[in-house]
């Protein structure tokens, strides 16, 4: 007699899991208390969060946003929430945005920065998109004039006589190149261009302005303030510092010698000083290093120093690229039979700019950021107008108040930048390398 | 024959340009030439500007006497000192500030990176937050931000008076935080060796440059001990327990020589409206400190998390499977690797630290550039030799840290090929 074997004939149904490791609390076993070291980690962060909670949220919330003055908040305040509240006095960011906003700028001339927003969008997006058609790179040659007339004021036949100078010179190097050759053709231009510089444009434009007056009232820079001027510096900093790069990465990398030690002297002199520095030599030297007489713009000078520093720091990232890209690309490119420059244009700067663009981008918003760094010369960019804020007799006492919204509007410009560079990134990532 | 006679004299001026033999020179030479045309453009603008001002570039101002203030000092410095010696001192609490932001930066840095990585989930998106959070917001905002912090939350020296005072001191009666600053305890020797003058400008104590040289001493001769202990292993398979050793000296010899000296510290003591005795950090060196410390502490996190990412989980498996510890796998196999990508971006994270710290300015901290480009520069307008001073200072101070990190990539470099 042989024992029976007990052979299961159905299928069993599955158990559910143990309660402790699906569910919420699954996911809190496996998320927050694997561990006594992950509990504690657990439970001291917890604590942080809620302390700082406990001591902002009320001031948040328990805030004014009506009052005309400091004293009037607090009495609100008081009167709303009880004795002794401290609470946020929110009814200066109401008062006060559009200065933080536009500085000094006329109020009833406020459309012309944010034209000057909106169009840039339309400029770069033939830049950013390729299926927006290419006729529109036109546009975004012609916005920099554009915007310097919208932003400034002033004639518009100024930034008209530029423009035909530009067009004049291009005609120059057309038509030269034509009759002569390559080089004298770009001699011509760049002597028709410079002649039409310093002595055409602005009796050109004042007769012009003469016979046909059109212009917008012009605002100066002394007018300028707040987020249209980190914007502004920014921008212009960043646009005008790319091209720049690019050359000295690539004087950087050139056999060359003279012009290696050239740029590398330079870019080694821009990065081993803080740029506080050179903003001290736009604010106090270079009117001296200019020709007797020439008094620019701080803001223009301001730009100036801060697109050489970012310049410098673009051409690392670019020569990083450059370092990036197999030898093989270069060989190829030579064996191709294609000159220096059309080997960099078709073949390397466009593998190396993808590569680079983590890199671009986060120059450009330490750029952005940096831009802070004028209201210690003077200018009034946010942070130096909490501080003239501060100086008006009703709002004297108030701090947390705007260097929390100076501090937010920043994170949120710089926070979504560098999202959009992750973005391009994964988009323009092709997974050859 | 003929052929190449012509050849040779049919040189044509455009063959400077079309004629690759000749193309590199002709671009070098007109490149220097317009570089040395534009440097003798703005050379004889200055000097036509400079002339009108009727200024020239001298020097001599660093002798005159500076007859300003500085609140926090290193070295002795009265308003009668010269400007030469307040731009030195002015110097030295930049390095100060730096290499105590340093610091800071890389703790604090190293702990956010690796938390970050925690399999935590709240701690790990807790220091998402803190890295996105801080490094999108400016610098400047931050110095100006916890100053205000310092300012408008910390008590009176006052407070602290009385029977019942409304503010306390911390750890038992020895740091007092106040909105005049940090007061702490400070390193007093009751058989001092005094000062060593160095080219008669400045005094360092005899005492630290002696605890220095010992612990020095000390950790040499534990290097020795090591090294010793690691060719035992190599010959006979056995290790010598020398981790005692090694401790003992590193330890003892400071400790002997501190109880030498008879070492023990000052606190700071309320005395009237004020505190006295103790150290004086004043709130702008601390709200600098902090800053540069958080807002570089979040860049350093990333550089420390790129680190450990980039080495491959294969190499951690290799380690186990030759069977060694986990701790022993850290220290020999990831680190080693994780620290060549790390140290480079570390220390140009250290440079931007030192250059940010020239934001002192915005809080009154009388760094360098409070200094020699700040007041000095107002009060004897010499805009040039000051910002010149200036820049070549620091650009000093940036090459020397880029040559280290030169040296330390040289000595880490994959030797291949």
């Amino acid at each position: 007699m042989s024992g029976e074997a007990f052979v299961r004939e159905i299928l069993l149904d599955p158990k559910a899991a143990p309660r402790v490791s699906v569910g919420v609390l699954g996911w809190l076993r496996a998320n927050l208390f694997s561990s006594w070291l992950n509990s504690a980690l657990t439970l001291v962060s917890l604590y942080l969060i809620i302390a700082f909670l406990v001591q902002t949220l009320p001031w948040i919330l328990q805030s004014s946003w009506t009052a005309n003055s400091l004293n009037e908040c607090r009495e609100a305040i008081a009167q709303r929430y009880g004795e002794g509240t401290h609470g946020a006095c929110w009814a200066v960011i109401r008062e006060r945005y559009l200065q933080l906003f536009y500085g000094f700028y006329p109020s009833d001339s406020y459309w012309r920065p944010n034209l000057t927003l909106l169009l840039m969008f339309v400029a770069l997006s033939p830049i950013l998109f390729t299926s927006v058609p290419r006729k529109m790179l036109w546009f975004s040659g012609v916005y920099p004039f554009l915007a310097f007339w919208l932003l400034w004021g002033g004639s518009v036949w100024l930034p008209v006589a530029i423009i035909a100078g530009i067009a004049l010179g291009y005609f120059a190097v057309v038509k030269g190149t034509e009759q002569f050759g390559f080089l004298a053709g770009f001699i011509c231009g760049a002597i028709v261009i410079l002649l039409w510089m310093l002595f055409a444009v602005l009796p050109v434009a004042n007769l012009i302005h003469g016979l046909i007056p059109i212009g917008l009232t012009q605002v100066e820079s002394a007018r300028f303030g707040g987020f249209m001027l980190s914007t502004t510096i920014g921008i212009t900093g960043i646009a005008c510092s790319l091209p720049l790069g690019i050359l000295l990465a690539l004087g950087r990398k050139s056999d060359l010698l003279i012009v290696k030690s050239l740029c590398v002297g330079f870019i080694e002199f821009i990065r081993g000083v803080p740029l506080i520095t050179l903003l001290f030599v736009a604010s106090t030297l270079l009117n001296i290093f200019l020709p007797p007489g020439t008094n620019f713009d701080i803001v223009l000078r301001v730009v100036i120093m801060v697109t050489l520093f970012s310049a410098a720091y673009i051409a690392e990232v670019i020569r990083g690229g450059l370092a990036g890209l197999s030898r093989g690309q270069y060989e190829a490119a030579d064996s191709l039979g294609l000159d220096y420059w059309k080997s960099m244009r078709l073949i390397i700067l466009p593998q190396a700019l993808k590569i680079s663009i983590p890199g671009i981008v986060s120059t450009f918003i330490g750029l952005f950021k940096d831009t802070t760094l004028v209201s210690i010369i003077g200018l009034l960019d946010p942070l130096g107008l909490t501080n003239s804020i501060r100086a008006d007799a009703a709002w004297n006492g108030v701090v947390w108040e705007l260097y929390t919204f100076v501090a937010v509007l920043f994170f949120i410009f710089c926070f979504a930048m560098s999202r959009y560079s992750m973005y391009l990134e994964r988009k323009l990532q092709t997974d050859n390398r | 024959m003929t052929a190449i006679v012509d050849q040779a004299q049919s040189f044509k001026i455009g063959m400077l340009l079309y004629d690759t033999r000749y193309r590199a020179m002709t671009i070098q030479i007109v490149a220097l030439m317009g570089f040395m045309l534009l440097i003798a453009w703005l050379i004889s603008n200055t000097a036509q500007n400079l002339a009108t001002l009727g200024k020239g570039v001298n020097f001599s101002f660093l002798g005159q006497a500076a007859s300003y203030d500085i609140n926090q000092i290193l070295i002795e410095y009265t308003s009668r000192s010269s400007h030469l010696r307040a731009a030195f001192v002015g110097l030295l609490n930049t390095l100060l500030v730096a290499s105590l932001g340093c610091v800071l930066a890389t703790i604090l840095g190293i702990v956010i990176g690796v938390l970050r990585l925690s399999r935590n989930w709240l701690v790990a998106r807790l220091m998402t937050i803190y890295i996105e959070g801080v490094r999108n917001v400016p610098v400047l905002l931050w110095i100006v931000f916890i100053m205000a912090i310092l300012i408008e939350t910390l008590p009176k020296p006052a407070a602290f008076r009385g029977e019942n005072p409304d503010a306390t001191m911390i750890l038992s009666d020895s740091v007092a935080l106040t909105n005049r600053g940090v007061y702490i305890p400070e390193p007093l020797f009751h058989n001092s060796l005094g000062n060593l003058n160095v080219f008669g400008a400045f005094g360092i104590s005899i005492d630290l440059l002696a605890l220095v040289a010992v612990l020095a001493a000390g950790i040499w001769a534990s290097i020795r001990v090591k090294s010793r202990a690691d060719k035992l292993q190599e010959e006979k398979g056995v290790r010598p327990t020398t981790w005692h050793i090694r401790t003992a000296l590193i330890v003892i010899p400071p400790v002997v020589l501190l109880a030498i000296l008879g070492f023990h510290l000052g606190r700071p003591e309320l005395k009237g409206f004020n505190f006295s005795g103790g150290i004086h950090m004043r709130n702008s060196l601390i709200a600098l400190w902090f800053a540069l410390s958080l807002y570089t502490a979040a860049f350093i996190a990333e550089i420390v998390r790129a680190g450990i990412l980039a080495i491959s989980k294969g190499q951690t498996e290799a380690a186990y499977s030759l069977g060694l510890r986990p701790n022993r796998t850290m220290s020999l196999v990831i680190l080693p690797q994780a620290l060549r990508v790390i140290i480079p971006p570390l220390i140009s994270q250290f440079l931007n630290l030192t250059k940010n710290s020239s934001l002192a300015i915005a809080v009154g901290y009388m760094d360098l550039t409070g200094t020699l480009g700040g007041i000095t520069l107002n009060q004897t307008g010499r805009e040039l030799e000051c910002i010149l001073l200036l820049m070549l200072v620091y650009l000093g101070i940036s090459l020397g840290i880029s040559a280290v990190m030169n040296w330390y990539n040289n000595m880490v470099k994959l030797k291949e090929r």
